[in-house]
């Protein structure tokens, strides 16, 4: 039973991994907020089952509510480059986190509980591989395609991608709606499996440590975010015991592999 | 009239007239070359015209059509093309990708454009065009990787890849040996079968000779505009630029 957790929360994190690696890692924009897109996701997936409707239309609505707000933070991204843009995706994801705490029909403090997936453990275990595995289809299909191309063109240098034709806006938008859709449906899927959701589960914390999943893994790259996902989070479950100092261990390996991998662990550097 | 036409274009930064009230015309088939001290705003007007910035006033037409508001991609897709005085090379894609990305304009269009963007036809359209520059050897290499000279090249290579009607071309030959130099002349000698093509240099000597004509600025406005070997001659030009370099000489 503990390892069927373990590997679910694993493909979990690898999924969150990869989503956020689409907007980080091939569009080159930096953000410390996809937590709350996750937490987005497992909100809309509590409320929507709560209300009687069905699994699979509420885990779509979870994609989608996270892919809507994204298409929000896309829009300010607009304005905003680099370090100004990870300021403002913190700031996101601290309000994202005081609107489930203080949104009435989202059970404050107490979070939402009862959350009933339609499978058991085992089923639970399936239908996180099966997202893992359709992240990472979807993963590489855009990185071999017009849209991946033009979405690394854009983080090379946004300059010479407009002057060869490439809509910058529009692509960064598309990046960020793409990725924080994809985190939405992980959200869902972790919500009807643990059952009880709280605010902070979805906070600024784990947002640090989903960017330090794909800076350690690799950015850019298709396994180094999944790496990064099974070291970190492997990490999290070995060291349990030291709850308290897990953030320091992980700072840890961070400036390790910055100093010593800056690429991260499976990067390639030119 | 097809090709390029720029009607007092001005552009003020602050309290700083960059631009003001440039008219220039280029037609295709011809070199127009566009000189002028440092400062005297011809990367300015490059900027304007290309998009990347919008002038207070006056209009820019490409083949007749008014492209004005247009920003910056749209008319890289229209066929106007540019290549910039500081090379902005993909760093992290190989030579060829670089390349690919302007070849993939079309399909950037669609909403979600997921199809694969290695195509044989593309393959075989960026290996002729770094060809032409001689590049074709550096094809897979990253383009961070590039010595300045090629990483010059490979700007001309992937504006060319937009199959342009106008060619914008920022101090392409700056930094680069006689050999490479005359390399790129003629690939813009060849450019200009299909476009008109507009060039800022500094090496007078080298690009009078590429030119069909020759528009010299000072502080942000046309003074002279003719065949180069009369405006060579003008005591205006002289005064503000060839002067100043043969006293620098």
């Amino acid at each position: 039973m503990y390892y069927l957790t373990l590997a679910t929360l694993l493909l979990i994190y690898a999924t969150l991994a990869l989503s956020l690696n689409l907007i980080t890692g091939l569009a080159g924009q930096v953000t410390l907020g996809h937590a709350a897109f996750f937490g987005i996701g497992a909100y809309v997936l509590a409320f929507l089952i709560a209300h009687g409707v069905d699994f699979w239309l509420a885990l779509a609505a979870a994609g989608a509510a996270a892919g809507a707000t994204g298409l929000a933070l896309g829009a300010i991204s607009l304005r905003l480059r680099e370090d100004f843009l990870a300021i403002a995706t913190i700031a996101i994801n601290f309000v994202v986190v005081a609107l489930f705490l203080y949104l009435p029909f989202f059970g404050g403090a107490f979070g939402m509980s009862d959350i009933a997936g339609p499978f058991g453990a085992l089923g639970t275990l399936l239908s996180t591989a099966v997202l893992f595995l359709l992240a990472l289809a979807l993963h590489e299909s855009v990185r071999a395609s017009d849209l991946g191309l033009a979405l690394i063109a854009l983080r090379e240098s946004e300059q010479a991608a407009e002057a060869l034709g490439v809509n910058v806006k529009r692509f960064k938008v598309t990046a960020f709606s793409l990725g924080t859709a994809m985190a939405g449906v992980a959200g869902g899927l972790y919500a009807a499996y643990v059952g009880v959701i709280h605010p902070h589960d979805f906070g600024f914390p784990l947002s640090v440590t989903l960017l330090a999943m794909v800076a350690i893994g690799g950015m850019g790259t298709l396994w180094g975010p999944v790496l990064g996902a099974v070291v970190l989070g492997g990490f999290a479950q070995a060291f349990a015991f030291i709850h308290n100092y897990q953030a320091v261990l992980f700072g840890l390996l961070l400036a390790l592999v910055m100093r010593y991998r800056p690429q991260g662990l499976l990067g390639r550097r030119a | 009239m097809s090709g390029l036409e720029v009607h007092g274009l001005s552009k003020a930064f602050g309290g700083l007239r960059a631009v003001a009230g440039v008219s220039l015309t280029a037609e295709p088939g011809r070199v127009l070359g566009l000189f002028g001290p440092n400062g005297a705003g011809k990367t300015t007007v490059f900027n304007l015209i290309a998009g990347a910035l919008r002038p207070d006033k006056g209009r820019v037409l490409l083949d007749g059509h008014d492209i004005t508001r247009l920003p910056a991609y749209r008319r890289a897709q229209r066929g106007l093309a540019r290549t910039f005085q500081v090379v902005k090379p993909l760093n992290e894609l190989t030579v060829m990708d670089n390349v690919m990305v302007p070849l993939a304009h079309q399909r950037l269009r669609r909403l979600l454009p997921l199809h694969r963007y290695r195509t044989p036809a593309r393959e075989q359209r960026a290996r002729a065009l770094l060809e032409q520059v001689g590049l074709l050897e550096q094809a897979d290499a990253p383009a961070g990787a590039l010595p300045l000279g090629m990483k010059k090249r490979l700007e001309v290579a992937r504006a060319l890849a937009l199959e342009p009607k106008v060619l914008l071309l920022d101090e392409p030959l700056a930094g680069l040996s006689l050999q490479d130099a005359r390399l790129v002349l003629d690939v813009v000698h060849a450019a200009r079968e299909a476009a008109a093509v507009v060039l800022i240099e500094h090496n007078v000597r080298l690009a009078m000779a590429a030119c069909d004509r020759a528009v010299v600025m000072e502080a942000g406005a046309v003074i002279a505009a003719g065949v180069p070997d009369e405006v060579k001659r003008d005591p205006k030009v002289i005064t503000a630029y060839l002067g100043k370099e043969g006293a620098d000489a």
